[in-house]
């Protein structure tokens, strides 16, 4: 018996001295080091910005969690759900910010100690108003900007002998395709014609899908003529039928048997470093026709609440959206566009650049990204999204009519949102 | 600290139990709860009663997903047993050579992880460039076949994939692929059962190799059919993996390839509404049960 409790009294001195030893070593650690994940998707520029990043806080080690776009936002809002663990740092899409802002799982960042308004007037504006809630909670920081433009292959247009200053509508861009489908086999417009649809609406209105009061704007000419437009190219035959992000579309764009591709300027990354890096000197890039200017993606960066590091994870995200050095590092590797106003004055904003045959293709996104104006987003946001996807291939698939179509679109929608 | 002898046996089987309630119990029942509650995952949870209920009833995507799964089920259940129950028979009467080698072999694709699988098969089904078309194509330029093929009114490229009509009989043909292998293991194990004696005897009697099958093998084979298609029933009412990753979240074209659990899965965790997402799951579940009673009812008593 006395053995057994002198046994016992040592297992519990044993047991006190690591959880002693374990929690100093941990308080020593916290004064000296600090681990913050970093949630995302996209990792072409990530290595050279955490050295960057490194380089002014060599304390802060940064542990990337990376998963396909997808994946990354519906792991994101799931484990926000069920109060799981989640990076210090959440990246977010631009289609997706919307409706993680208004769930209220963030920090506000514009509050003390971040203070993250002090930057919007140095900052591109209109994605300050995308991450922004009603009640005016800064819930994310622009951390790039995506300013949509044709990526298009100039030496096609040139075995055609149409120069690129006379296509000024999509009508004419529509001309021009069907010239190019019918001067070869395998040869299209776009590979996707979804991408028709998303140039004419993200480009056209200070409104998404829904107004500054909350009202679903989808049933409207905007719309509708987005819609009616796709529907002409695939019935003239002029898309590839094939979906954007598969191997098939990669194909197409390497081999240049599709004319345009509408995307952010951070396509031209995806381009050069790995879809078709042989291709380099045969893109152009234009803005949109018609005087059309939108966002094509771009991202956003977030302090999730239950983060346990939230003061290293705002100077990683202060860092990222707002050091000169690094968002030019982003903007060289991976074309992700800059969100300080101010670089874009810089001189090598006008070189010239050997994947677009020498043109100055960041001044065409400049102008583009200036001309954006603050749009009104809504927390139903990626579920509409969703929902005009559906109705478009309904369209497409020659079942219903674009009237018809948004009709019911609308129904559907108003059902599950005024529940 | 002695364990009774009584007890003993409940503490060594609790780990089970424990792990049981903890990941299966408590999201079983906390679904359930969350089924009468309007809840995006973040915002304070809202008791509604049965409105999620009536939603989901009164949703025409959710029958039309109900409807997806079942003709896909159907689709891809029927040639499974067709071909399992066919390739046993072979392998078992030892009518090839290398049957280990094809027992495996057909195995194979069940143990493949979907993620691959689909992934494969995207490439197959592929439009411009697709494998499937490109042989079709072979097949319209030959001079016979060719004709026949037009006479049907198939003309190349098929858009296996985004045309409505072929995306259900795309994702069936990826099923019966998949899962044909099992229901092979499956009923060459209930073949093994049957005694040799009663082959010897009809081989005596003169019988042929369809009369043995037909007359022999089969009614032998029930009560394994009925365990086979009923775990197929089950298996194939909820079909996932596949189809998202073929497809894309919405189930392609006029989403002709959602099925209910895709769409339950879109409904919780894509629009977050966690509560709709756990009615759909208690309605299916008991359209599940449903369906097995059923075939239950009609195959069982014949046993």
């Amino acid at each position: 018996m006395k053995r057994k409790s002198i046994f016992s009294l040592v297992v519990m001195a044993a047991v006190i001295g690591v959880l002693l030893f374990s929690a100093s070593a941990s308080v020593m650690a916290q004064d000296e080091e600090v681990t913050i994940t970093v949630g995302t998707w996209a990792d072409e520029s990530f290595e050279a910005a955490v050295e960057l990043f490194n380089d002014k806080y060599p304390n802060i080690n940064v542990e990337l969690q990376l998963a396909a776009i997808e994946d990354h936002h519906d792991n994101l809002l799931t484990r926000l759900a069920a109060g799981g663990e989640v990076p210090d740092v959440a990246y977010l899409e631009d289609q997706y910010i919307s409706t993680l802002a208004a769930r209220g799982g963030f920090v506000d960042l514009s509050q003390e100690p971040y203070n993250g308004d002090q930057y919007k007037d140095k900052l591109v504006g209109y994605p300050f108003a995308q991450a922004t809630t009603q009640d005016g909670q800064l819930v994310a920081m622009p951390t790039d900007v995506a300013p949509g433009t044709i990526f298009y292959r100039h030496d096609r247009l040139e075995e055609l002998g149409v120069d690129i200053e006379d296509i000024k509508t999509f009508e004419d861009w529509i001309e021009v395709g069907k010239k190019f489908t019918e001067s070869g086999e395998n040869r299209w417009l776009i590979g996707d014609v979804a991408n028709i649809y998303t140039m004419m609406v993200n480009g056209s209105s200070t409104d998404r899908f829904f107004n500054e009061n909350g009202e679903l704007v989808i049933n409207s000419p905007r719309f509708l003529k987005a819609f009616r437009t796709a529907k002409e190219v695939r019935d003239m035959g002029l898309d590839a039928e094939i979906s954007e992000w598969t191997n098939e579309w990669f194909t197409v764009l390497r081999e240049g048997q599709v004319l345009m591709q509408p995307s952010g300027a951070w396509l031209g990354g995806h381009l050069k470093e790995w879809i078709a890096p042989e291709t380099a000197g045969k893109w152009r890039v234009t803005s949109f026709p018609e005087g059309y200017d939108g966002p094509w993606g771009g991202s956003f960066a977030g302090i999730p609440k239950s983060s346990d590091n939230k003061e290293a994870a705002w100077k990683f995200i202060e860092f990222m959206a707002t050091d000169r050095a690094v968002q030019w590092s982003n903007f060289r590797i991976a074309d992700m566009f800059p969100t300080i106003e101010d670089l874009y004055d810089h001189e090598a904003f006008a070189e010239e650049i050997d994947f677009y045959g020498g043109q100055k293709a960041r001044l065409v996104w400049k102008e583009t990204i200036l001309n954006i104006p603050a749009i009104n987003t809504n927390q139903h946001d990626s579920f509409v999204m969703d929902m005009m996807g559906n109705a478009l291939g309904e369209v497409l698939e020659g079942n219903k009519t674009p009237e018809e179509a948004l009709n019911e679109t609308e129904t559907l929608i108003e059902r599950r949102i005024r529940r | 600290m002695r364990l009774k002898k009584k007890h003993a046996p409940y503490v060594f089987i609790s780990p089970f139990f424990i792990l049981f309630f903890i990941f299966g119990a408590f999201p079983i029942l906390f679904s359930l709860y969350l089924s009468f509650f309007r809840w995006d995952g973040m915002s304070a949870m809202r008791f509604v009663g049965i409105e999620n209920y009536q939603f989901v009833l009164t949703d025409p995507w959710f029958w039309q997903s109900i409807y997806n799964t079942l003709s896909i089920a159907i689709m891809t259940t029927i040639p499974q047993h067709v071909f399992a129950i066919g390739f046993a028979f072979i392998l078992h009467r030892g009518m090839v050579k290398f049957k280990e080698f094809f027992r495996t072999a057909y195995f194979l694709p069940y143990i493949t992880a979907p993620v691959a699988v689909a992934m494969i098969f995207t490439t197959l089904f592929g439009s411009p460039f697709g494998i499937l078309n490109a042989t079709l194509n072979g097949l319209l330029s030959l001079p016979l076949i060719g004709n026949l093929l037009e006479l049907l009114n198939i003309s190349s490229p098929i858009r296996w994939l985004s045309d409505p009509n072929f995306i259900r009989p795309s994702v069936a043909a990826l099923l019966t692929w998949r899962f044909t292998g099992w229901n092979i293991i499956i009923y060459y194990a209930g073949l093994q059962k049957i005694s040799n004696g009663i082959y010897e005897a009809a081989s005596i009697d003169g019988a042929s190799t369809r009369q043995t099958f037909f007359k022999i093998t089969l009614p032998l084979l029930r009560p394994i059919m009925f365990f086979a298609m009923l775990m197929s029933i089950i298996g194939n009412m909820q079909i996932f993996d596949e189809p998202i990753i073929l497809l894309g979240a919405m189930g392609g074209t006029n989403r002709a390839g959602l099925t209910t659990a895709m769409y339950l899965y879109q409904t919780a965790f894509g629009w977050t509404e966690f509560g709709t997402g756990s009615a759909i799951a208690y309605v299916l579940c008991v359209f599940i049960v449903i369906a097995s009673i059923i075939f239950n009812k009609y195959f069982r008593r014949e046993i």
